[in-house]
């Protein structure tokens, strides 16, 4: 019953595509790293998104930490925390990642990096290396914090029952409300009102917005706010920028990343990066008056979200006076 | 006084309308730009790996026009040429094939229209009604008519060897996406389709050829499809373990949910599509469907679930497809708490929203199929809600 299409795959085709990797370890490489040379690779590879330290960066993934959180509201799921096999981290770095450069790691480099992962999920020490050989013998926490499909014998038997068609219930309550959340997309087109008033017979004469008021708060900094061209303070500046390289890059060169270039950063209006794409209160903020002063740089940076709430910078802000001076000294020595 | 627009030579009808040479691949004419997918910023960090959803109180009957389909990429929608395109079959097979786009043309073709729903569909409302429109409650689903050719036929030329239980689909995108699918599903009604309604599938929808598994979850519809490999276990993959596994209350996972409950929802009114003519007769329309068979039944309620009244249903009904429903009735102006509650062919019911919570705690992510409230005020507008 054959009908004879297609033609011989040939082994070098089939090594080329057949990448994946089982639990039990079949289609695992040749190869080994460790911990340390994954601390290394994961910096430079993954860390723009996913945080020195797998923390997570916005809204990419988190992966360590969480054990324990699973039967929680909002359960932190991570590869330490959640995920059943690690062989499904191998294959997946190896296939995917790094996010838009997928399939460029070798195959000890993804060792290595799989083994970082281990290290900063407490799972493995710091002189841990990760091979062929022993990879197996790695049993992740929430291995057996899985079951099978069951709705068949819970759900389906327990809703499969005639339904109710008069006086189901005594009481129907609106408890919560979407609008009251008002996380839904603003789509002006589709806004309920317009469409009722566009519809109506005889619309009154729409009443003109009120302005726009850009809620930002004022910034507890003296006024006269001095940048420091002291090259200590400076050099004390570039390492505390370290804390925000993984998302901002900054001097000639710099591309947007997670979050926009600081080049050039200090006397600019806010959300006006070219090329960045802001949260909206950023964009309003910018459009409502918010220049990037020493002053609002330092307020900004001891409370972001806070000083400009809602906007998508994930860091929680720096809490030393002496640090904000730094790091104002250093993104100011880069032009601005 | 008398209508200017019946009283008055309008310029339509008078002067010349467009060529036939204007738009060689036609576009909705403009007053229709509104119609469009939708996505929701907050959601992912990039777009590239994310998801739209379809505008669903924007249309009627059960087919989704090709280019308002949601699109969930891992990485981004790839662009690969019908020449380019290789299909791999290897593992526990006879003889291990490669097939080009020609050859797979070659095999006999079946037609079919079924939806494919994202397992997320409805995953933010878990904990109570958040999104304000059923494009975002409801939009990760379309439905269409497929075009290609069973896979047991394409499997039937590489010879699948008695100890292959499993198949693992593979695209050809940046996200390598992969996940792993029982034999007997594979054998029973899965495609690999190249044509959706009737045109090559766009390639936010896997140009040149995708998976087709009816009636399961969205993500198993692999897309740019480029090897089929046959095995004795499943491979546990990415998108089986720690994405599309169901979270319970007592934080253990329910994990191989793959046939997509019964469901249904209120397309208009809803948020988004308000009434907008004021008291007198009203259409209340919406649409249904199961990963277990057909919808016979949808029971529509005014009063958030005191008094249900049979909705009527209209359009092809097919396994697996989506069915559309009518309820029309005359408004008094008052408030509505409307619902749809579908019930499919194995006399499943469509649950609760907490009747789900009692199995499943808020945490599950995946595969909500709970009936959605919509509160109509007396202004015609509508808002997700939820209720006692």
């Amino acid at each position: 019953e054959k009908i004879g299409l297609g033609r011989a795959a040939l082994p070098e085709e089939i090594t080329a595509w057949d990448i994946d990797v089982r639990p039990d370890g079949q289609g695992l490489p040749e190869g080994s790293g460790s911990v340390a040379d994954g601390e290394e690779l994961f910096s430079e590879k993954c860390a723009v998104c996913h945080g020195e330290f797998g923390e997570g960066v916005d809204n990419w993934p988190k992966l360590s930490g969480g054990q324990g959180t699973l039967d929680r509201d909002d359960p932190d799921k991570t590869i330490g925390s959640y995920w059943p096999y690690l062989s499904t981290a191998f294959d997946y770095v190896h296939r995917a990642m790094p996010f838009g450069q997928a399939q460029t790691l070798a195959a000890d480099e993804v060792y290595a990096i799989v083994a970082y992962i281990l290290y900063n999920n407490d799972l493995v020490e710091d002189d841990f290396v990760l091979s062929r050989e022993n990879f197996t013998e790695v049993v992740l926490p929430n291995a057996e914090g899985f079951f099978f499909d069951d709705r068949d014998q819970t759900e389906v038997p327990a809703f499969t029952v005639e339904p109710c068609m008069e006086n189901c219930k005594e009481k129907a309550e609106v408890t919560m409300r979407a609008a009251v959340l008002d996380v839904t997309p603003d789509d002006p087109t589709d806004d309920a009102a317009t469409l009722i008033a566009a519809a109506a017979p005889a619309p009154e004469p729409a009443a003109s917005p009120a302005p726009v008021s850009v809620a930002v708060a004022k910034p507890p900094v003296a006024a006269g706010y001095t940048i420091s061209t002291d090259p200590a303070l400076i050099s004390a500046g570039e390492k505390v920028f370290k804390t925000c390289a993984s998302c901002h890059k900054i001097g000639e060169g710099a591309k947007n990343a997670t979050g926009p270039i600081m080049t050039g950063i200090v006397g600019r209006q806010a959300g006006t990066i070219e090329g960045f794409k802001y949260s909206k209160p950023m964009q309003e903020a910018g459009a409502g008056g918010l220049v990037w002063t020493p002053d609002n740089i330092a307020a900004y940076l001891r409370d972001p979200k806070g000083f400009v709430p809602k906007n998508k910078m994930a860091f929680n802000g720096l809490k030393k006076q002496d640090d904000i001076d730094a790091v104002i000294a250093y993104i100011a020595s880069h032009g601005g | 006084g008398p209508d200017p627009l019946i009283t008055e030579v309008q310029p339509w009808a008078s002067q010349l309308g467009d060529g036939v040479d204007v738009a060689p691949y036609g576009m909705p004419i403009r007053f229709e730009e509104h119609v469009i997918r939708r996505n929701v910023e907050w959601l992912t960090a990039e777009t590239a790996s994310s998801i739209n959803f379809t505008p669903l109180h924007e249309l009627d009957g059960i087919i989704t026009p090709n280019g308002l389909c949601f699109e969930r990429h891992h990485g981004g929608a790839a662009e690969i040429a019908k020449s380019d395109w290789r299909l791999m079959i290897n593992g526990l097979v006879e003889t291990p094939l490669v097939f080009t786009f020609a050859d797979l043309m070659r095999f006999p073709r079946v037609n079919k229209i079924h939806f494919l729903e994202c397992a997320a569909n409805g995953g933010m409302e878990w904990a109570g009604a958040q999104l304000n429109g059923c494009q975002f409650t409801h939009g990760m689903i379309h439905n269409v008519m497929y075009t290609g050719v069973m896979l047991k036929d394409i499997l039937a030329e590489a010879g699948v060897k008695t100890e292959g239980k499993w198949l693992l689909a593979e695209g050809a995108d940046a996200s390598g996406m992969t996940r792993s699918i029982p034999m007997e599903k594979a054998l029973d009604d899965c495609m690999i389709a190249f044509k959706m309604n009737g045109e090559m599938l766009r390639k936010e929808q896997g140009y040149p050829a995708r998976l087709v598994v009816p009636g399961w979850e969205g993500n198993m519809w692999i897309k740019w499809i480029r090897r089929l490999e046959v095995g004795d276990q499943p491979w546990e993959q990415r998108e089986e373990t720690s994405k599309y596994t169901d979270t319970m209350e007592d934080g253990r996972s329910r994990r191989w949910t793959w046939v997509m409950d019964a469901k249904s929802v209120i397309t208009n009114p809803s948020p988004q599509a308000p009434i907008t003519h004021g008291p007198g007769r009203t259409v209340i329309t919406g649409v249904a469907w199961s990963g277990r068979g057909t919808i016979p039944r949808v029971d529509v309620t005014l009063n958030g679930g005191k008094t249900w009244f049979p909705a009527r249903m209209d359009g092809p009904s097919l396994d697996k497809s989506m069915h559309r429903f009518y309820y029309e009735f005359d408004w008094d102006g008052s408030e509505l708490l409307l619902q749809s509650r579908a019930v499919d062919s194995t006399g499943y019911v469509q649950p609760t929203k907490n009747q789900l919570r009692a199995f499943r705690g808020v945490n599950s992510v995946y595969h909500n199929n709970g009936i959605a409230t919509w509160w109509v005020k007396p202004d015609g507008s509508a808002e997700n809600v939820e209720i006692s």
